[in-house]
């Protein structure tokens, strides 16, 4: 089994497993970091979004070779209770969702957004999150709490 | 004289039925209040609204509560969580529990401290009385025991002394669902814990005729190839093992011709020919002479809908020899114990079944279905749990939909062309196939067994229970007669059971279209005309609020048009009115959806809102999106390609407006907004392009046909 090295949250790490293994089944098999979550298998929902570098990708369908030497970041690397996310912040401050299965794919999404334009209009957050899924209807909710996160990232 | 002593208040029905106080609330020393309902978290916020109803009659702070998740060991049957009925039953029998459980503390402490009990008073748990004495629930948890029957005639607090029902608590789960901790089914392990997969089949309801398992043998991890007459699958140690071994099983499948399907372009013709069960659902026979002078009728049809949750099902089961433990999603854990027990034909006292979150339920999903799989598989498991996941195709497929429905609507009208009889007939299949209700199981698996049980119909409600097909085919308007009819069909090619809303959705689109068809026709106004047909003063209300709110009637241009939609769910629940605002020629985007809702007293605001806007924007994509796809041989809409839903961009803006009315019992919000909102849609449409699509979903090719046939 060949070894495949990479930064996970911020860490090193490195994984002995089939290369063509999906992504997904390493975080929440191996490594039993299960925010990240299975919707289609299909790389069609975005429940189980990542970052690679600085871009959201499905990590049910993006091979483990393919992140060799990259920076992966999952939901429990963007913050967690003690130190949140401005996003986490504020999707709890506009109850931004319902079920919430989709929603660390979502957060993942709208955080590769933030670094790439600090300042989207409703219709460019909208825009970013096309690829995610919702089905409980809290589409709404997660724009606002995108614009609330950026505009609080954006204050001196 | 002989006078008769008042008769006692009953109990709450809910409470009725499981009167032990200890069933729902305990108390511990360390200073927390353990409150188990029976009604189950599916995305919808019911445990932090519940929460704040026992917070509020105990007098704790919410922090201090611990919502525990329903098992059939120790909650209280509270059924099917489903229905928009939680606060209705849940929350009324816990407000009367906790009312009384705080007075029994109430005599015990003042007992103790050697005072009235009326000169006590509690405060996050702590109980004063004059000159500084004092105790707490959690002193006096050890001392009291609440394994007693509730008793009636507990006044619980009128509104204006709750300190949190009427106001938006912050959801109690939302801060580990946007940290990722691990709180659905999917996302649990146990130790020694295995994975299986189901084979099922590609042709619809194919037997299975020859499986060849060598290959699949040779995965690696595998434990056990499981196979009862159709149902087949495998047990592995590891999830991708599994999957490499269920598709080593599927290539070696050979399967029988696919039952047919009937034709997905001419589905209300086929309806209206099948054996069904016909019921008069309402009858009203005017004393006014006959004036009929025309008659005028219209069609309305919705598909087949999918659930389409974002996760697949997924349960886990585990068997200690004869007894057996499941973990599900499902929404009723004492009713899926039920038909586990009638399949393994095992007591119900050795199935324990212990509810965890799923994604966002919508009805009866496959979180029934796969439980029934997991506990057929882990019986070769030798003891080790087996989870189970259906896979996204199977979700899109095998599990049951929401029906669909064909609604023909008439009306008789006088000289002066006034409304003076209407005529409703619903066709259909059933709206509910849900486990535990019937002598039968109504699981999937059950009925592919080598000893079957027959595949189960599913069947309607009765109307004074919210009905099924008929469900909302009662018009609110006064109409001075009419005639109420439902024929649920008795064959069943394709799996129905309920889905939010059951039939109002359709039923609710075709009498909303129709009347604002017969308003066109006179050239009326379509809120001025609902309103001159309608008495009811909360339903007046909410259209008001809503045509205030919405400007009502917005100028007219070219290219966008507005439609109102209104109903009360269930004809008894929630009121809601909507006016949609859409763009579009060909292909519609609805803009903006504004919405007044009456739900009585409001637990929490925002959590209705959030429900509110859900539905609306649900509805708004199986207006726009929705239909399940099939051939004569199978289910093709079976991934989010075939099976496309609403996306960020394609969502509407929504306003709610909640009337509250906090005098009056609370109702649930979940599926008030459906109905309405697909009616506003499709009248909206008619506004904007002056055709008229009975047929839903409103695509494209729907409204170019709408528009050559006008």
């Amino acid at each position: 089994m060949p070894t495949i090295r990479f930064r996970l949250n911020g860490a090193p790490i490195e994984i002995d497993a089939d290369p063509d293994t999906p992504v997904l089944r390493v975080l929440r098999g191996h490594l039993g970091l299960t925010g990240s979550h299975f919707g289609c298998g299909a790389g069609e929902c975005g429940a189980c979004n990542m970052l690679l570098d600085d871009r959201a990708v499905t990590a049910c369908d993006t091979p483990l070779w393919s992140v060799a030497e990259k920076d992966v970041t999952t939901i429990e690397g963007l913050g967690n209770a003690q130190n949140p996310h401005p996003l986490q912040r504020a999707f709890i401050a506009e109850q931004a969702l319902q079920c919430g299965y989709c929603v660390s794919g979502i957060l993942m999404s709208a955080a590769a957004l933030l670094k790439r334009n600090p300042d989207p209009t409703s219709a460019e957050v909208k825009a970013a999150l096309d690829r995610n899924l919702c089905r409980c209807g809290s589409h709404n909710r997660m724009v606002r709490a995108v614009l609330r996160a950026a505009a609080e990232m954006r204050a001196p | 004289m002989n006078t008769q002593p008042p008769a006692p208040p009953a109990l709450p029905p809910s409470l009725e039925a499981n009167p032990k106080l200890s069933s729902w609330v305990a108390f511990s020393r360390d200073g927390h209040v353990s409150v188990s309902p029976g009604k189950v978290e599916i995305g919808q916020g019911i445990v932090t609204a519940l929460g704040q109803i026992a917070a509020d009659e105990l007098d704790v702070d919410i922090s201090r509560l611990r919502m525990v998740r329903a098992s059939t060991s120790f909650s209280p049957d509270e059924g099917v969580t489903s229905g928009s009925l939680s606060i209705q039953n849940s929350g009324r029998a816990l407000r009367h529990a906790c009312a009384e459980i705080r007075q029994i503390f109430l005599t015990a402490a003042a007992e103790r401290l050697g005072v009235s009990p009326d000169a006590l008073t509690v405060r996050d748990g702590a109980i004063a009385g004059p000159g500084n004495v004092s105790t707490s629930y959690w002193e006096l948890a050890d001392e009291i025991s609440l394994d007693r029957d509730a008793a009636p005639g507990v006044i619980a607090k009128s509104p204006d002394q709750r300190a949190l029902a009427g106001h938006s608590v912050a959801r109690l789960d939302i801060p580990d669902k946007v940290f990722g901790h691990s709180r659905f089914i999917h996302d649990f392990s146990l130790l020694e814990m295995l994975h299986g997969r189901v084979l099922r089949p590609e042709l619809s309801h194919a037997t299975l005729l020859e499986l060849n398992e060598e290959r699949a043998r040779e995965i690696e991890g595998l434990v056990a190839i499981v196979r009862d007459g159709n149902f087949a699958g495998v047990v592995c140690e590891t999830e991708a093992n599994a999957e490499l071994a269920l598709a080593a099983l599927r290539k070696s499948a050979k399967w029988s011709l696919a039952e047919t399907l009937p034709d997905e372009s001419a589905l209300a013709a086929w309806q209206k020919i099948q054996p069904a069960e016909t019921t008069v659902i309402d009858s009203r026979k005017s004393t006014l002479p006959p004036a009929l002078l025309r008659s005028v009728k219209r069609q309305y049809t919705r598909p087949y809908i999918a659930h389409a949750s974002i996760a697949p099902s997924c349960a886990i089961a585990q068997w200690d020899r004869n007894q057996l433990r499941v973990w599900t999603h499902s929404q009723g854990v004492y009713n899926l114990r039920s038909d586990l027990a009638l399949v393994f034909k095992l007591p119900k006292d050795d199935i324990v079944v212990e509810h965890m979150e799923g994604a966002g339920c919508y009805g009866h999903n496959a979180a029934d279905d796969v439980a029934l799989d997991a506990a057929l598989l882990a019986k070769a498991a030798h003891g080790r749990p087996v989870r189970l996941q259906w896979s996204r195709a199977d979700e899109m497929s095998h599990a049951p939909f929401g029906a669909a429905m064909t609604v023909e609507v008439g009306a008789d009208l006088d000289a002066e062309g006034e409304i003076v009889g209407w005529h409703h007939s619903v066709w259909s299949n059933g709206h509910t196939a849900r486990p535990g209700r019937a002598e039968r199981p109504t699981l999937l698996a059950a009925s592919e067994l080598a000893t079957p049980f027959p595949r189960a119909i599913a069947v309607n409600p009765p109307h004074a229970s919210g009905g099924g097909g008929d469900r909302n085919s009662i018009p609110i308007y006064d109409f001075p007669s009419w005639q109420i009819e439902s024929h649920r069909l008795t064959t069943m090619p394709i799996r129905t059971s309920a889905l939010r809303t059951l039939g109002a959705q359709c039923n609710v689109f075709a009498i909303e279209s129709f009347i604002d068809e017969l308003a066109h026709e006179r050239g009326e106004d379509p809120i001025a005309f609902r309103l001159r047909h309608l008495s009811d003063p909360r339903a007046r209300d909410v259209i008001e609020t809503v045509a205030t709110k919405a400007g009502w009637k917005p100028a007219k241009r070219d290219g966008a048009g507005h439609g109102i939609g209104f109903a009360r769910y269930k004809e008894s629940g929630a009121y809601c009115a909507v006016i949609a605002e859409i763009e579009g020629t060909a292909d519609i985007a609805v803009r903006r959806l504004t919405i007044a809702v009456d739900v009585g007293e409001a637990i929490n605001p925002d959590g209705l809102i959030n429900q509110i806007e859900g539905g609306a924007i649900q509805a708004t994509s199986w207006v726009l999106k929705e239909r399940v796809r099939f051939d004569e041989r199978r289910i093709t809409s079976n991934s989010w390609t075939e099976y496309p839903i609403l996306r960020f961009s394609e969502v509407p803006e929504v306003t709610v407006d909640v009337l509250s009315r906090p005098e009056v019992e609370p109702v649930g919000a979940g599926e008030a907004a459906h109905g309405p909102v697909t009616a506003a849609i499709a009248n909206a449409v008619f506004d904007a392009l002056g055709v008229r699509v009975r047929d839903l979903p409103i695509t494209r090719d729907r409204l170019i046909a709408a528009m050559e046939a006008s």
